[in-house]
């Protein structure tokens, strides 16, 4: 494993998406506020449930670049766990735990909230995909993720040259837009 | 077609690639032509839309791969939920609802699948993998049709829209994704997807494959394959002693199957060294399925059957899989970890066989 000199090397870790920073911050972090759900009336599932959903509001926070080390990752993470737990039991209609003398820490209110904006059309678009099947889902993440030519995807994929692979990318692309799209028409 | 054009100038400009001039020529284009503008407006957070998707989900399965080893450590705890409302995180929802989904199919395919042996070049050797006749293409085309009307009256079934022509068996032989099959199973694929027992489908591609030995390794493509952490069985490198008993499981059937007979030549085919003869019933949808003896050992892979003699089945020797292992290492780089701690010595067959089962999947592909 890796060693991490300060909270700076771990952010940029987590940011990379690295194994071992997210396992230490994990470490670091999780028997705290596990402790604090167990107290507040919930169980072990839900501590992982809440903990999860704080590490993916931190990674989406690290990775757009605007977590400024104004608060330690300790700090950060408890707050936004915490908030979010209490959403979860008002939403319950579970007993309000006695929360009066914990002040709050770091002002998380407002990032949680767009977090949940952020959460539907991420589910948008991973329905949509799933929806899409394969080769489908294979075929885009290949070109816009991996960012692999088109003559590499033509051989990956067994189509018999680049210009056909195109024109499968662009007809998936089409019907995932479509089917992205459409989730927002539903709505209105 | 058009639209294929601008999407593609779109992305090169992004990218970078465009050449000055028509960079220039494009963004001229842009401020003059709104339609144009909005077009490449919209196709950008698109795509930023698209690829912050992928990246959570990735995060999402590091986390989860986090978490598999920090609770095996015993650090976090598991479930302990008894009390009334509960929080239902939505990936648990789909996955029930993938489990049905996947109910129905293999009913409909049952009553309409039928099953004819390829035969290899010798001729007196049937390969046991089933093609599924272009009945089962349409009825799967109307299911699919069927599941497109739910879909609009319910939640979101995941259930990818793929047509398979053939269907086999194939296990884990490393928890990071790497599954053995046969050869003949994957060699004229164009795609792969293997299904274990819950339901859970995941795209795979074929890092080896060799014809003279007939063993394949696929590598588990999908994303959201959750890596395992210890597989219960081992591979002995030592040849199997005659008249050993020994099972298998496999797909022959949507459902997985299991089937027991015992070691009866050291040797194969025309005395090929590197089989064994077994007596066991096998049918087509078998082949690339283990050959376990009592102790949990997987002696050997299912591979073959003599078409004019009843009970007669040849499988590869694992020891063969080592030197499949180190030709893989070799050529491509890829180190995979057989497993080396056997879980399953002195357990009832029975619960050998649950904690086998979530190894063995079904292979299908066209």
């Amino acid at each position: 494993m890796k060693i991490y000199d300060d909270e700076k090397a771990l952010i940029d870790g987590l940011a990379a998406n690295d194994f071992d920073a997210t396992e230490i911050i994990y470490r670091d972090n999780y028997p705290s506020i596990e402790a604090f759900i167990l107290k507040n009336n919930g169980v072990h599932d839900d501590a992982r449930d809440v903990f999860q959903e704080a590490m993916i509001i931190l990674f989406e926070r690290v990775q757009s670049g605007s977590f400024e080390l104004t608060s330690l990752i300790k700090t950060y993470l408890y707050s936004v766990s915490r908030r979010i737990w209490l959403k979860k039991l008002q939403k319950l209609n579970r007993h309000y735990p006695a929360l009066e003398n914990v002040s709050e820490i770091v002002a998380v209110e407002d990032q949680i909230e767009m977090h949940d904006k952020v959460n539907r059309d991420l589910d948008r678009m991973q329905q949509s995909l799933s929806k899409m099947g394969e080769p489908c889902k294979s075929l885009l993440e290949a070109f816009y993720l991996e960012k692999k030519s088109m003559p590499e995807i033509a051989e990956a994929f067994g189509y018999t040259n680049a210009d056909n692979a195109k024109n499968q990318k662009y007809k998936c692309l089409v019907r995932l837009k479509k089917l992205f799209f459409s989730q927002y028409k539903n709505e209105l | 077609m058009e639209e294929n054009i601008l999407l593609d100038a779109i992305e090169r400009y992004q990218n970078g690639e465009m050449s000055p001039e028509e960079k220039s020529y494009f963004e001229e284009l842009r401020k003059h032509n709104s339609n144009i503008d909005e077009v490449a407006v919209e196709h950008l957070l698109f795509l930023e839309q698209f690829s912050k998707a992928r990246n959570i989900n990735s995060f999402k399965n590091t986390l989860n791969e986090v978490e598999s080893k920090l609770e095996s450590e015993g650090l976090i705890s598991t479930n302990n939920r008894n009390d009334k409302a509960k929080v239902i995180t939505l990936w648990r929802k789909y996955r029930r609802t993938i489990a049905v989904a996947a109910c129905i199919a293999g009913i409909v395919s049952l009553s309409t699948a039928s099953l004819v042996s390829l035969y290899s070049e010798n001729k007196k050797v049937a390969v046991i993998t089933p093609l599924v006749d272009n009945k089962l293409n349409q009825f799967e085309h109307k299911l699919n049709q069927m599941e497109n009307k739910l879909n609009d009256a319910t939640t979101v079934i995941e259930k990818p829209k793929f047509e398979a022509n053939f269907r086999a068996t194939g296990f884990l032989a490393d928890g990071n994704g790497y599954l053995i099959t046969n050869a003949h199973v994957v060699d004229n694929a164009r795609n792969l997807i293997v299904e274990n027992t819950k339901g859970e489908q995941f795209t795979a591609i074929s890092v080896y494959s060799n014809p003279v030995t007939d063993l394949a390794i696929l590598k588990i493509t999908d994303t959201s394959f959750k890596k395992i952490s210890a597989l219960p069985y081992t591979f002995p490198k030592v040849t199997a002693e005659l008249a050993q008993p020994v099972f298998t499981m496999g797909y022959p059937r949507e459902e997985v199957v299991y089937g027991e007979g015992y070691l009866s030549a050291k040797s194969g085919f025309y005395g090929d060294t590197s089989s064994y003869q077994i007596s066991i019933s096998v049918n087509p949808g078998n082949s690339g399925g283990p050959v376990i003896n009592k102790n949990g050992d997987i002696i050997g892979i299912i591979s073959s059957k003599e078409t004019n003699a009843e009970g007669v089945v040849f499988a590869v020797k694992s020891k063969n899989i080592y030197n499949a292992l180190k030709e893989v290492k070799s050529n491509k780089e890829i180190t995979i970890k057989l497993p080396q701690v056997n879980s399953l010595k002195g357990l009832d067959r029975v619960h050998q066989i649950k904690k086998i089962e979530d190894f063995i999947y079904k292979v299908k592909g066209n």
